[in-house]
């Protein structure tokens, strides 16, 4: 496995915990489908692994892109949609 | 193309960081759809050998799905959603683990780390899901050497994925093997658990699919599936933790304690409690009398769905020049924040939610603590009685207030199984019924007076 690859995983759990512990509780569920919506990334996956050779592959890519892209545009568009609703009065 | 990714990477970061404020949040929210956006269109620059047809139909067939979910789904329904949600990314991880699979036709680890994590992601989402909505049965569903089996299952995948280099068996035999111990495991790990521990397996899956997507972009030597999937996988984790500490158990306790299995007869072990029955008319007298209000909100309150009219009945009390606040305990509701959207959603301004530190102070001063379909969290025997198996809990401490005014369906008992010693304190007073039509009956006797 690639340390620079290893090196970038390591680094961005630090990050993720700086930036998420700050987030408040009020919040929470926001997050969580936002988060989710974010690991939707794996449409970048999706999206190459449909271009290869070979039947099975394809159609296993296009499985993929069809879950990744409900989670992407599902997720922030809920998101923000209960985003949306916090106000202060 | 690696320049895309990283301006993604730090739109995910960025984003993420503007949630830390109800105000910024949604153009945090906004933010991370643009790096999304930037990471896709530079993976379809990328390459010239993309089947854009086939893209087009994934794309078209995943958005208006997306699309449905995302403005069909009621607030009250977001646990079951971001269940769905989760296990859709476990499952396009493992999907695209599986294709890279049948594309190099050779298994290597870390393709079994990809498709394990991905696929028990996705099964055990989907088992949280029927639990949530109801499909499954949300108690805890236990059977002699189930956790026996979970670890032979583990054990299996293990030595399966580390004799994959022996060529003992074949590839594709270890393959399918796996998908199915994988499957079969995230069901096994998630049936135990009981409706009320849902926030923390919530968390906890969405953090699986976090490390999945990290996995899959190991695989394909793609930095931005690593740097956001340990984001969220990050991100899931300090929500599991957060959750767990709001009941005051392990993560081991709660996936493997099996605790809201139908209970051998009630532990409330004969102790007899004065319950005193109100109407909603006397219920109105005290409130009418009150200054200092505390709404306490629970599941009860999402499941009849009367976040709105419990709006409408602070509402009217703060024209009377009353004060009113919501108090908030971290695991009330199916998953984290659950009862913050819920009251957002009914124009409750956020400012109002407090949660358990904040607002356990102010119970020592406050004249009506209203407890709207919470239970277990407002449990005083979590403060004293070591016997109890909520001792320990940190709950919000209603008990102090000058009055406790509990709406209950009826008297069963909590999710713990536990029955509720507040009900039979001195100041407390129970009004029976589904919580929304005590509270419009509420809202006409307040009016009235």
């Amino acid at each position: 496995m690639d340390i620079n690859l290893i090196t970038i995983f390591i680094l961005a759990v630090f990050v993720g915990n700086e930036i998420i512990n700050k987030v408040p509780p009020t919040l929470h569920t926001p997050l969580m489908s936002g988060s989710n919506a974010i690991s939707g990334i794996a449409i970048v996956g999706a999206l190459l692994a449909i271009s290869t050779d070979g039947e099975i592959s394809t159609y296993l890519g296009l499985a993929a892109l069809i879950c990744a892209t409900i989670n992407v545009v599902g997720g922030f568009l809920v998101t923000d949609r209960m985003l949306k609703m916090f106000k202060k009065k | 193309m690696n320049l895309f990714y990283l301006i993604s990477a730090i739109c995910f970061i960025l984003g993420l960081k503007r949630l830390s404020h109800p105000k910024t949040a949604r153009s945090g929210n906004f933010l991370a759809a643009l790096g999304m956006l930037i990471a896709i269109a530079a993976t379809l620059a990328s390459s010239n050998v993309l089947d854009l047809k086939l893209i087009a139909i994934g794309v078209g067939i995943g958005s208006v799905i997306g699309l449905l979910f995302a403005t069909r789904v009621q607030m009250t329904e977001m646990p079951q959603m971001v269940a769905i949600f989760n296990g859709l990314g476990g499952a396009a991880s493992a999907f695209v683990a599986s294709s890279e699979f049948f594309k190099v036709d050779d298994l290597g680890i870390i393709i079994c780390i990809s498709v394990f994590i991905g696929t028990l992601t996705f099964s055990g989402s989907f088992i949280a899901f029927g639990k949530l909505q109801g499909i499954i049965s949300g108690r805890a569903i236990t059977f002699s050497g189930q956790q026996i089996l979970n670890a032979l299952m583990f054990v299996s995948i293990l030595v399966l994925g580390s004799v994959q280099q022996l060529d003992i068996l074949a590839d594709t035999t270890i393959f399918y093997v796996i998908v199915l111990l994988a499957f079969l495991l995230g069901i096994g790990l998630t049936i135990p658990i009981g409706g009320a521990d849902m926030p923390v397996v919530i968390s906890l899956l969405n953090s699986y699919s976090g490390i999945a997507a990290a996995a899959t972009g190991f695989l394909i030597n793609n930095q931005a599936l690593i740097i956001s999937g340990s984001l969220v996988g990050a991100s899931g984790l300090i929500l599991t933790n957060i959750m767990c500490k709001g009941m005051n158990r392990s993560l081991a306790n709660v996936i493997f304690g099996a605790v809201g299995a139908e209970t051998s007869a009630g532990s409330s072990d004969g102790k007899e409690m004065n319950i005193k029955s109100y109407s909603t008319t006397e219920a109105a007298m005290i409130l009418d009398a009150a200054e200092k209000i505390v709404i306490v909100p629970g599941y009860g309150l999402a499941v009849a769905q009367a976040q709105h009219v419990a709006r409408e009945v602070a509402d009217t009390l703060e024209a009377q020049g009353k004060q009113v606040l919501y108090a908030i305990h971290p695991v009330a509701g199916r998953m984290p924040g659950h009862m913050n959207v819920l009251l957002a959603e009914a124009n409750v301004s956020y400012d109002l939610l407090k949660d358990l530190d904040e607002i356990n102070p102010e119970f020592e001063d406050c004249d009506v603590a209203l407890i709207l379909g919470a239970n277990d969290v407002v449990n005083p025997a979590a403060r004293h009685d070591q016997s109890s198996p909520i001792y320990g809990m940190p709950i919000l401490n209603v008990d102090k207030s000058r009055t406790v005014i509990i709406n209950k369906r009826s008297m069963n008992p909590g999710f713990a199984g536990v029955q509720n010693e507040l009900f039979g304190y001195d100041n407390s007073i129970m009004v029976f019924g589904d919580a929304k039509d005590m509270l419009n009956d509420l809202l006409k006797e307040i009016k009235e007076l």
